[in-house]
């Protein structure tokens, strides 16, 4: 069904295509491949299902078409080295006349028009930064719900006992009728050998037994911090620390979470504790200071 | 039929010379000009698979008891996000395979990106008249990867929460506004109002995604208006481009190059597991693990945040909260320095022409050596993000990885820049080529004791 016509350009698009009969004949294999693998999709699909048997048909199913493709593009009469001119523009040279007669630098009008805009667009633009400060003040940053009194509980609101803690161990603890969500509630409650202790002055009966508890949100970028350090062999391996598992900032659990290495800017907050007369803990007081990662423009 | 087929388009184009100009457009034949190709076809492949996620995911907070078919959360409160995560992997036909090949393809899409900058960078591609091509790609390389974060920020697991919590940390660390801007963006001290979850879906499914078609399209149409760069050679000049016609030989080839790319993304996707998010468990405040690892492409923000010595400086009686550095400063000099390659190529260089044909990396040694000593900058603490892993591999400890990290950081970028320095200068005027297998003389020692050219080797 084929039109008379004028006989093409050589390089006209609708020049026959015409393959290497070889490779024609290996893309053919490989689409009826695709084909089969393809089908294989759709039965896996309807009688299995299973995740690996599908990405395996299918998967196999483009990479056969993908290759018959290239096989027999690779293969066509007269490809390779076309060439193709780049239409490029003559670089702009200014005229000797043009170079004379440019003003060395006043205020032309067209300058002037420019500035003016310019300075149009830096006022414009600023009426848009202006409304942010209808966000109102910042909110609060930093706060917990530890007051003195305070019960510790578990995940499922369980009062935490002290006689359930072993040496070297910690768990995660929220404070009793408050949110759990909120960033300044979650404890990491810490159990170490009394002998290891060594707080600063005004901490030094803010532990119970050698258990301490302190925010579990690193001060550096708010991640919790999940891992205990503790020493099999005090005598010869470090003391032990809370580590973040997000950037390694490391805390002393001995001397009041301060930062023994890693990015952390600030020590991790720690609570004071004491025993009630059931066994349960309870805060003796609030957080030694704000919880959660420091904000810029804030002075903690 | 091709014949027909080429008659229709003619006549519903109305024999557009565009159209058939278009079609003899000729592309070099060079390998690393796939590199991009790679790239766009990974994001067509995001886009199908993207589309088919949306149908079952559901962008909400509101927390159940979890009663699906994966036993070990029964009962646990998640969210509708994770519920939906869960329920697409384990109970949609398909959908596991659809998840893991989207995810898949987030990774090699913005390998690829990566892949296809160095080819630019090292042979000086980005030269006038090319500059605003590379701003363009630059732009879409740092979109990849803020879209890549909010894709795996969304489904509420373990490690979204964990990056979630990070990313929160470093919006809050930018000097004067961070205090506004953390709660802004969450509404409220974090972990907020949960308002994060569409906020972050609608950056991923159609803010994102649709500046990042737009780009695309005028990535591509300025390739097409300036036609492509090539290596220098036989019968190429700065006014022509040799290589292969779009139709019928180039077409087919990226096509097959699309179906590989897909394919190869559908065999990872069904066979090789990723981001098993029913394994991290759902996320809360108080929960972490160094058993979840992020993506690679945050691999370096991760490890700047690390490597990062604990300073929290006061300037003018602002305090600068440490995550600024690590999490804002680093990245924005990175692509500070590469928005800026073009011109400060041309300042050192000082050659203000245009180019089109590229110079090998060797006849160069100046700005390869600078490509390699800014990558190695980059990729110190890509290393340190790794941390992790080279523990559980090589049982360094991560004190030490740290400040072994930090030094490097600083030293190994000038270390790399004058040895590549000295290799591209060698190269150069010896001619060798390593790469392309042995082409130099096989000396033989004489009974003598003297040296000379075996024979029948050159």
């Amino acid at each position: 069904m084929t039109r008379p016509r004028a006989p093409l350009e050589p390089e006209d698009p609708r020049q026959e295509v015409t393959g290497d009969p070889a490779r024609e004949l290996v893309s053919a294999v490989l689409l009826v491949a695709a084909a089969v693998a393809a089908a294989g999709f759709v039965a896996a699909y309807l009688l299995s299902g299973d995740t690996q048997l599908m990405g395996l048909a299918i998967g196999a199913g483009f990479v056969l078409l993908g290759l018959a493709l290239i096989v027999f593009a690779a293969g066509l009469a007269g490809e390779g080295r076309a060439v193709e001119e780049r239409p490029l523009p003559e670089p702009v040279q200014p005229s000797a006349g043009e170079i004379v007669t440019a003003p060395a630098s006043a205020i032309t009008r067209r300058r002037l028009l420019a500035g003016a805009a310019g300075l149009a667009g830096a006022s414009l633009g600023a009426t848009a930064i202006v409304p942010l400060a209808s966000l109102g003040p910042a909110p609060a940053l930093g706060r917990s719900a530890w007051r003195e009194g305070r019960r510790l509980v578990d995940d499922a609101g369980r009062p935490v006992k002290a006689e359930i803690m072993e040496t070297g161990s910690f768990l995660t603890a929220f404070p009793e009728g408050a949110s759990k969500e909120a960033l300044g509630s979650p404890l990491i409650v810490v159990r170490i050998a009394p002998s290891m202790l060594n707080p600063p002055p005004g901490r030094e009966d803010w532990a119970v037994d050698g258990i301490l508890a302190f925010s579990k949100i690193c001060t550096h970028a708010g991640c919790a911090v999940a891992m205990l350090r503790y020493p099999l062999f005090p005598d010869r391996e470090p003391g032990p620390a809370l580590v973040c598992p997000c950037h390694y900032s490391t805390f002393d659990v001995t001397r009041a979470g301060e930062v023994l290495f890693g990015p952390a800017g600030r020590q991790l907050p720690q609570l004071p504790l004491r025993l009630r007369a059931d066994g349960t803990l309870e805060a003796a007081g609030p957080m030694s200071g704000p919880v959660g990662p420091a904000a810029g423009g804030v002075d903690w | 039929m091709i014949d027909r087929l080429v008659d229709a388009v003619d006549e519903r184009t109305g024999r557009s010379r565009l159209v058939r100009k278009a079609l003899r457009y000729v592309f070099p034949d060079h390998w690393s000009f796939l590199l991009g190709e790679i790239a766009l076809y990974s994001f067509v492949v995001l886009v199908a698979t993207g589309i088919y996620l949306a149908l079952f995911f559901e962008p909400s907070l509101t927390r159940h008891a979890y009663q699906g078919s994966y036993t070990p959360l029964q009962g646990r409160e998640v969210s509708e996000a994770y519920r939906s995560t869960l329920d697409l992997s384990f109970h949609v036909k398909a959908g596991l395979l659809m998840r893991q090949t989207h995810h898949w393809a987030a990774l090699v899409f913005i390998a690829a990106i990566l892949c296809h900058l160095l080819r630019i960078l090292l042979t000086g591609a980005f030269r006038r008249p090319r500059e605003p091509n590379h701003l363009i790609g630059g732009a879409m390389l740092s979109l990849a990867i803020l879209e890549g974060f909010a894709g795996y920020s969304l489904p509420d697991d373990l490690l979204s929460g964990m990056g979630l919590a990070i990313a929160y940390s470093v919006a809050l660390s930018v000097p004067v506004v961070g205090e506004r801007l953390g709660p802004l963006l969450w509404s409220g001290e974090y972990p907020g109002s949960g308002v994060i979850e569409s906020r972050l879906y609608l950056l991923h499914v159609l803010i994102i995604p649709l500046i990042l078609a737009g780009l695309i399209a005028i990535h591509l149409m300025m390739i097409a208006l300036l036609k492509h760069t090539q290596f220098a050679g036989p019968g190429r000049t700065e006014r022509n481009v040799v290589g292969t016609r779009l139709w019928p030989g180039y077409a087919l080839r990226s096509l097959g190059l699309m179906a590989v790319v897909a394919g190869v993304l559908l065999l990872l996707g069904g066979l090789v597991q990723i981001n098993p998010v029913w394994q991290y468990g759902p996320y809360d405040v108080a929960a972490a693990s160094n058993g979840v690892q992020p993506d690679w492409y945050m691999g370096w923000l991760i490890g700047a945040l690390r490597l990062m010595p604990a300073v929290e400086p006061t300037v003018l009686g602002v305090t600068v909260p440490n995550p600024f550095f690590g999490g804002v400063l680093f990245p924005a000099v990175a692509f500070g320095v590469l928005f800026a390659w073009p011109f400060l190529d041309r300042m050192v260089s000082r050659d203000r022409s245009p180019h089109h044909l590229l110079e090998r990396p060797r006849d160069a040694p100046v700005r390869t050596a600078a490509v390699l000593g800014f990558a190695t900058w980059v990729i110190v603490p890509f290393l340190a993000g790794a941390s992790d892993r080279i523990f559980v591999s090589f049982d360094v400890g991560y004190e030490l990885q740290v400040t072994v990290m930090r030094v490097a950081w600083v030293v190994a970028p000038a270390v790399v820049f004058l040895i590549a320095l000295r290799v591209c200068r060698r190269l150069r005027s010896s001619g060798e080529r390593p790469l392309r297998g042995w082409d130099g003389t096989v000396l033989e020692r004489s009974e003598s004791g003297g040296f000379r050219p075996r024979a029948g080797r050159e």
